[in-house]
């Protein structure tokens, strides 16, 4: 008896150390800006991230396994991000997401492709959830790179397909940040709109220095000044805020079609100023499509008094669940090559993580600020009394764009 | 023409904003020879402060309230803080109020937090004064450019007209004479660093509403009202009254002119493409570069007339 | 034959062979993780330090604008480690190098406008330049890559001896090589005439000007040199994050520098050294443990303007100096009873604006506060308590503790003063 006992403890304690081995907690450091005049912003999307992982937790996404998700501040700064990536590296974190500012976002690929370069069996997985610089998945597109938010691009084809069948648009003005993303904004608008509605003139086309501007009424007083009767921009944060407010001071009777109307601050600064005339292009709408989410809005909302929007949180921890499931292993290689082709349920309908590039696709959609009325307006944002009701939900396939990535893929 | 107004009008607004802003730097500075790099911070906290006292008691006594209390802040730290580096001379007393304005940026974030606070344009200030064409032109902004005028007024009667005012300005060239004659020079310079920060804190509650009251905006202004002291002179009130409308009138026109050196060789001939070496220099135009030209003129002033236009002392 | 007698100078061996040593040994100690990369910023912000106290210290020229040479020195560092023509040529050992002319260069352009005046003057118009510079740099993104900026491989060319630079550790002793190099050369440059000369001009420019001497043309030749070691320090921050951007050129890494040199204290050669550690220590390292670190370092740098305006380097000269004339036994006990007092309202002081950040700005998270695994309720009496005790204890301690050490300080300082002035009589 003995003989088998010691087999048999053998066996049973393999198995137990195999299932203990098994229920990993999978880290992902969040690097963004938790000070400085974006930490808002950066707070409510790591709040964000961490409510998602709670309910993965909860309902086993992962399987055994489980996810954390710890905030690292990068001031908004390309340099810093790089230091802090040091320390993540050397903390052992193997999962990295970013989202504000392509800027960081390419400084970051290049550092984890450098890093895993460097060290192989220590590689880093980068899951993008919002730096949208169409570069990422096309000239610069990396295996190691996830893309959860429709770039730069892809936005400006959803917008430009709805602009289209209004016919009311007869002049178009473009303003932006005079930086690479701006300049993006600016080129697609451009050339798209000439494709789909060559009718439409294109009045002017700015660029302004970023965060530096306080008064825009001289910008305001040209867009009068051309004619237009819409305003498309990439603005965000105080940008936006003071366009908006300086186009309802000056009665500019135009419509804004902008990004980021829906991040944090930008609501607030809004208010009644931007009511049925500022519009947006997203990813998701509470008011649209809040079947899937309703609950995590509403936890949210009771829990930290803010608003939750940013369903790339959703779309990418659920990913990577579903890959670390699949592979039975929470290797990121392993992951990656799960991840590539994936297809998943997320907050906005049916999503699929492209395998030539790495970018997400998924439905966008357009709404407009309006006031709460209980029906297409339910949810407010920043408790303002205003929220986004959707206009129109655009099917990713109308959004895809071709892509010049030659992807690397290790082992190949 | 309608165009030309208005852009006039929104020129002159911004640089009587910036007036306000630099007036009480001006007066420190040439009062004590003391560059307050904390000033950008007073006009933060004189936001903040109206934005408290508006919520409990309205607009109104938040515009008389929140300067005097930014005031006496000023004097408290002037008191306790700047008076006992006078005798190390200026640059302790600029890296002072260096430090100041890194502190003050965390004390309103701890306070208020690290997001924008909704402080709102008053009901009655809200909307068009007038409507000329086609375009509006907000009450908010006729209201600050009275403040601002009345501001100027009330400091130069203050200054010239009452007994006070010429105890200050003695104080300004001759301080050890005025200290002779026994009036408490010290005490002086207190209330004068006080008040030129009760004007960035009206300024602020001026301002913090029509643009985004958030922990950032010292930042973005603070390099410009150096700008405006320096360019006026530093040390002269009517320097800086000139300097802030011709800086506000420069940058306003500035953006609506989308010309270039590229446009002037095309016009005059020349084929610019993107392929011609120096594009990005040619092709940068006046708009894109309104941002950087007061910093240009900063330079420029500096180089050839560094007493600044008006300016009494370097 | 004639027979020259030069005394050994021991103690300038000694010194500098110290020096050499902790910075050969320096990663042996901290070798954790990520303690070599911050080694490795400390050693490139001495570099940036000593040059900007070349103006500052040794030439009373309160700049703020010095970002604008080491950031260009970096720029064109950058550049010419992507560079497949001449810049492919320079080995990464010498890219450093490459940022000093770079920096020199404008040193050169920039510095005939801004010297021609001093004092306040020339502060504004180094600021002007800087924020220029700063603003330019977003509208030229092929130099200056954007918002994002320029990113290289430090592992390239030929690896020499087996150097790759790949590992951090071999970057380490690149920096720690180019900042003893240049910490040798700045301080040879302080034994110089024109080291000299600059120090003249700080305190008496009107007598320089009497007795020959263009204070404009020792301004300028100094401002070139310190522009030259500030491009070094570009470069090989270049090097260290292989990211270059328009931070790099700003108003507040300049500000950074100044706060970081006038904590050192700027009087002292050796001041930038313990500056940048400091500075550093407060602006990468605590950053991770605190989100109240800028109000740390704020209220650090106030109280060191008001109450040691020489800086840190001064504290401890200060120290030594009555170490020296043999006094410490006098003062020591007084001075420990300060700093235990100060030490018990320092932690209580700490605590409470730890909570009260949590309670700001982390409310939403619940009231539980976690500092070095203590959990903390902050919305409970006995943690405000305990702050309330610490602080009450330490102001106590402070007012009991404070003037008999002020009387016994006083009275040493006195009698070395006296000392000195028997021996120089």
């Amino acid at each position: 008896m003995i003989k088998t006992i010691r087999p048999l403890t053998l066996a049973v304690s393999l198995a137990l150390l195999s299932v203990a081995a098994q229920a990993e907690t999978v880290k992902i450091a969040f690097i963004d800006p938790l000070s400085g005049p974006f930490a808002p912003v950066g707070q409510n999307q790591l709040k964000s991230f961490q409510t998602i992982a709670e309910l993965a937790n909860k309902q086993k996404w992962a399987g055994e396994h489980t996810f954390e998700v710890v905030g690292f501040d990068n001031k908004g700064s390309p340099q810093e991000s790089l230091t802090q990536l040091k320390a993540i590296i050397d903390q052992g974190y193997r999962y990295i997401t970013q989202g504000n500012g392509s800027g960081v976002g390419l400084a970051l690929l290049d550092a984890v492709n450098k890093h895993n370069d460097r060290n192989p069996g220590k590689e880093i997985i980068y899951l993008n959830y919002a730096a949208i610089d169409p570069d990422m998945t096309n000239s610069k597109c990396s295996f190691w790179h996830f893309r959860f938010d429709a770039n730069s691009d892809m936005k400006m084809e959803a917008l430009t397909t709805y602009m289209a069948a209004d016919k009311d648009i007869k002049s178009v003005y473009i303003i932006g940040q005079n930086y690479a993303f701006g300049h993006a904004v600016s080129r697609a608008a451009k050339e798209y709109l000439k494709r789909k509605r060559p009718d439409i003139k294109i009045a002017g086309d700015d660029l302004h220095p970023i965060a530096q501007v306080k008064d825009f009424s001289p910008y305001v007083a040209k867009i009068k000044a051309s004619g237009a009767d819409t305003v498309i921009t990439g603005n965000w944060g105080a940008d936006l805020a003071l366009l908006i407010r300086a186009a309802k001071d000056a009665d500019l009777k135009a419509n804004f079609y902008t990004y980021y109307a829906v991040t944090t601050g930008v609501p607030t600064a809004m208010g009644a100023a931007g009511a049925d005339r500022v519009k947006i292009v997203g990813n998701w709408l509470i008011n649209g499509d809040i079947a899937a989410g309703k609950d995590i809005v509403e936890g949210y909302k009771k829990k930290y008094n803010d608003d939750y929007y940013t369903a790339q949180t959703h779309s990418s921890i659920g990913m990577v669940a579903q890959a670390i499931k699949q592979t039975k292993t929470t290797d990121p290689v392993k992951v990656a090559f799960a991840m590539e082709g994936a297809k998943f349920q997320s907050l906005n309908g049916g999503v699929m993580m492209n395998k030539v590039d790495h970018q997400l696709q998924q439905s966008l959609y357009i709404g407009t600020w309006s006031k709460v009325d209980g029906k297409a307006v339910k949810y407010d944002q920043e408790n303002t009394g205003y929220g986004w009701k959707m206009d129109k939900k655009i099917d990713a396939y109308y959004a895809t764009q071709p892509t010049s990535c030659q992807m690397k893929r290790p082992g190949a | 023409m309608e165009f030309t107004l208005f852009t006039l009008l929104n020129g002159v607004s911004y640089g009587l904003l910036l007036f306000m802003l630099s007036s009480g730097l001006t007066l420190i500075f040439s009062m004590m020879g003391v560059l307050n790099f904390a000033h950008a911070s007073f006009y933060m906290l004189g936001a903040y402060m109206a934005y408290t006292i508006s919520s409990v008691l309205g607009f109104w006594p938040a515009l008389v309230l929140a300067p005097i209390v930014v005031g006496l802040i000023g004097a408290l730290v002037e008191r306790y803080g700047l008076r006992p580096l006078h005798k190390y001379g200026h640059i302790p007393e600029l890296l002072f109020t260096f430090g100041m304005s890194y502190l003050i940026v965390e004390l309103v974030q701890l306070i208020w937090g690290r997001a924008a606070v909704p402080y709102p344009i008053p009901k009655e200030l809200d909307g068009p004064l007038f409507t000329l064409f086609s375009t509006s032109f907000p009450i908010y902004r006729g209201f600050m450019m009275l403040v601002a005028l009345s501001m100027l007024a009330s400091i130069y009667l203050v200054l010239t007209r009452t007994r006070v005012g010429l105890v200050i300005q003695a104080a300004l060239t001759h301080p050890d004479a005025v200290e002779a004659l026994g009036h408490n020079v010290p005490r002086i310079f207190m209330w004068v660093f006080g008040g030129g920060c009760a004007l960035a804190g009206l300024a602020g509650v001026i301002g913090g509403n029509a643009f985004v009251t958030e922990p950032g905006m010292a930042a973005t202004v603070g390099s410009i009202i150096f700008v405006v002291v320096v360019v006026g002179g530093m040390g002269s009130l009517a320097g800086a009254f000139v300097a802030s409308i011709l800086i506000g009138v420069l940058q306003t026109f500035a953006v609506a002119l989308d010309y270039s050196l590229m446009t002037m060789f095309n016009g005059l001939g020349a084929n610019i493409t993107e392929a011609t070496p120096g594009y990005e220099l040619l092709k940068l135009t006046i708009s894109q570069s309104a941002a950087i030209l007061p910093f240009l003129l900063l330079v420029l002033i500096l180089i050839f007339r560094p007493k600044g236009l008006m300016g009494t002392r370097e | 034959m004639r027979l020259t007698f030069t005394p050994l100078n021991l103690a300038r061996y000694l010194v500098w062979s110290g020096f050499a040593l902790i910075l050969i040994v320096a990663p042996l100690i901290f070798s954790k993780g990520a303690a070599l990369s911050i080694l490795s910023q400390i050693g490139t912000v001495m570099i940036f330090g000593l040059s900007y106290n070349m103006l500052l210290g040794q030439g009373g020229m309160l700049s703020f604008g010095h970002a604008v040479y080491s950031g260009l020195g970096a720029f064109f560092a950058i550049h010419a480690m992507n560079s497949s023509g001449i810049g492919a040529s320079v080995p990464t050992t010498l890219i450093p190098l490459v940022g000093g002319f770079a920096g020199m260069a404008f040193g050169v352009l920039f510095g005939y406008v801004t010297t021609k005046k001093s004092g306040t003057t020339f502060a504004m118009i180094t600021l002007g330049l800087v924020e220029l510079v700063f603003a330019s740099s977003l509208m030229f993104p092929s130099f200056f890559g954007g918002e994002g900026g320029i990113t290289t491989n430090r592992v390239r060319g030929d690896a020499l001896f087996g150097i790759s630079y790949g590992p951090q550790i071999q970057v380490y002793y690149l920096i720690a090589f180019w900042l003893f190099i240049s910490t040798i050369a700045m301080f040879a440059f302080t034994q110089t005439p024109l080291g000299r000369m600059i120090n003249a001009v700080r305190d008496n420019p009107e007598r320089v000007e009497f007795i020959g001497y263009n204070t404009q043309w020792v301004r300028y030749l100094t401002l070139i040199l310190s522009a030259f070691f500030a491009g070094i320090s570009g470069g090989l921050g270049a090097i260290n994050f292989e990211i270059v951007s328009a931070e790099n050129v700003s108003a507040i890494r300049s500000g950074a520098v100044l706060l970081f040199v006038f904590i050192g204290g700027i009087s002292f050669f050796f001041g930038p050294l313990l500056g940048a550690i400091v500075g550093v220590f407060f602006s990468v390292m605590l950053s991770d443990f605190t989100p109240a670190w800028q109000l740390y370092l704020g209220l650090f740098f106030v109280l060191l303007v008001r109450y040691a305006p020489a800086g840190l380097a001064s504290l401890i000269l200060m120290l030594l100096r009555v170490k020296s004339f043999g006094l410490f036994h006098r003062i020591w006990k007084p001075l420990l009873a300060v700093c235990a007092v100060s030490l018990v309202g320092f932690a209580g002081f700490l605590a409470g604006i730890e909570m009260l950040y949590h309670l700001t700005l982390e409310a939403a998270n619940g009231s539980i506060m976690t500092r070095f695994g203590q959990q903390i309720d902050v919305k409970a009496a006995a943690p405000w308590l305990v702050v309330a005790g610490l602080l009450a204890a330490g102001i106590v301690g402070y007012r009991r503790v404070q003037p008999g050490y002020y009387a016994v300080w006083s009275e040493v300082n006195a009698e070395i003063a006296a000392k000195q002035r028997g021996s120089a009589a």
